[in-house]
């Protein structure tokens, strides 16, 4: 018996010991508001750069996709409509090369360092620069599910009248999207991690906050675990969003 | 040119790899309006090819093409005014899977023509009433068979009150069950006077419903004529050795 008041005695020690602990590290000096607004600041970043990222994503992919496909035909028809794609076609290529071709923490370092010197909110360049990032990826899925739509939907689409834009956008991108939904899931799942490193200049992201904390209080293990399982959980959130999504368009097909 | 050629095209050529391949190498012929021109011939003759570049799906090397009295060829023509006077129905359907059949439908007539939704959806109901299948109206296109996925295209087609319509091998991906609905719906919309040009291996088809039979191989046209006239008399060796391959 006394061995077993023993060992549920040492249990509760431990357990108080564990909740005055997190009481020190989180709730003494609202320490606790300084991981909440890292947690914003996160989102706020992720958010902005995925709109950022898929509407460069578009926008490129239906510059590259389109200069593929078309390449022979305005050729053959001439004009200035090929030459100015094929500008496009090139500025575009470069932008891709150089923005995988190099870190993301760089990029953003550049931007916030040189590009954007006079701002005050790194998060705005936060944005811009992951947002950057994210577009040179996001274009490449968008153009791989762009040529995997079957040739035949295009050329129904056009030879019932519609131009080539009016194409793209009601028959092969809707389409398009469906097809790459799991991969575009996994670029957000990518994107919303790397934004841990923001911190890189300054802006007070939830991996920030975390190290911060870690710094004020000497305590690593709490502050760091808690900023994991954030992420974690954001990401199964963020998963589990997409899946619901995934099967919603997948519904009205059958 | 007569008055009522609807379509005149000369000497149309399409090259690939820089002359090397000639699906093309000079067609010259006119369509008139109400007339179900056959277009036959063996696999590689460029029959698919020349109905592809009645429309510009195949963008033509050299030669022209009259629709209506525009050069469709020439280089500031808006093609997509052009396109939606000529339906194209396609080997493979072509539906698009993501809307119903009533959207496949009223799509562009809505988004190209401006009609409001409400016309747009009458007009595409009484159409598939006229092909029997007004009652899948809201399935999508995975829940159809061949041949009905077949005859909503056409009748997508004709949504766009089409002034000819195009058939690039309409029956050569169906079941052969199915080939018949497929062939009613076409033979019906000839006999309302709808200007065809057809594509086909159906040679019954084309000995029924065809005014006029064009004989492709190597790229151009080889012999034309009546249906009688190719059928019964074939004049070229190529002709009758084509005909005795494919008759039964």
């Amino acid at each position: 018996m006394d061995k077993i008041r023993e060992i549920i005695e040492l249990i509760k020690f431990n357990i108080l010991a564990f909740i005055d602990e997190l009481k020190f590290v989180f709730v003494d000096d609202a320490r606790y508001e300084l991981l909440l607004n890292g947690f914003l600041n996160t989102l706020k970043i992720t958010a902005g750069a995925l709109v950022v990222g898929i509407l460069i994503g578009i926008v490129i992919a239906a510059i590259r996709s389109s200069y593929d496909k078309n390449k022979e035909s305005m050729k053959l028809r001439g004009g200035l409509g090929y030459r100015i794609l094929s500008v496009l076609n090139a500025v575009c290529k470069l932008y891709l090369t150089v923005i995988r071709g190099t870190p993301v923490v760089v990029q953003l370092m550049i931007s916030y360092f040189v590009i954007f010197v006079a701002s005050q909110d790194g998060v705005p360049v936060a944005i811009f620069a992951f947002g950057i990032n994210s577009g040179a990826y996001v274009a490449e899925i968008f153009r791989a599910g762009i040529m995997s739509i079957d040739n035949g939907q295009f050329e129904a689409g056009r030879s019932l009248g519609f131009n080539y834009f009016q194409t793209m956008r009601y028959i092969i991108i809707p389409q398009m999207f469906k097809a790459v939904l799991p991969t575009l899931c996994n670029e957000f799942i990518a994107l919303l991690k790397e934004t841990s490193v923001a911190g890189y200049v300054g802006v007070m992201d939830i991996t920030k906050a975390g190290n911060v904390i870690a710094g004020r209080t000497f305590e690593y293990f709490i502050p760091l675990f808690t900023v994991a399982l954030v992420y974690l959980v954001m990401v199964m959130i963020l998963s589990s969003l997409v899946g619901k999504l995934e099967r919603r368009l997948r519904k009205s097909e059958r | 040119m007569s008055d009522n050629a609807l379509i005149k095209v000369t000497d149309l050529k399409k090259h690939y790899n820089g002359g090397e391949v000639k699906a093309l190498d000079g067609v010259n012929c006119e369509i008139k309006k109400g007339e179900v021109v056959v277009v036959i011939g063996p696999s590689g003759s460029g029959k698919s090819t020349f109905l592809r570049s009645l429309n510009l799906l195949e963008i033509p090397t050299d030669g022209q093409i009259i629709f209506n009295g525009a050069d469709i060829t020439a280089p500031k023509t808006n093609i997509n005014k052009h396109r939606q006077k000529m339906g194209m129905v396609f080997q493979h359907f072509n539906l698009f899977p993501n809307m119903t059949v009533l959207g496949n439908m009223t799509s562009a007539p809505i988004k190209i023509l401006k009609k409001s939704k409400k016309e747009a959806e009458e007009k595409a109901l009484e159409l598939l009433d006229r092909v029997g299948l007004k009652d899948r109206a809201d399935a999508y296109p995975s829940q159809l068979s061949g041949g009905q996925k077949q005859r909503v295209a056409i009748v997508r087609a004709l949504c766009m009150e089409p002034e000819v319509m195009l058939f690039d091998e309409p029956t050569s991906a169906l079941d052969p069950e199915m080939v018949g609905e497929v062939l009613d719906v076409m033979k019906n919309l000839a006999s309302q006077g709808m200007t065809m040009i057809v594509v086909t291996h159906e040679m019954g088809f084309a000995k029924e419903v065809g005014s006029r039979v064009i004989f492709f191989d190597e790229g151009i046209i080889q012999e034309e004529g009546t249906p009688e006239e190719i059928f019964q008399n074939p004049k070229g060796e190529r002709l009758k050795s084509f005909l005795s391959k494919v008759l039964i």
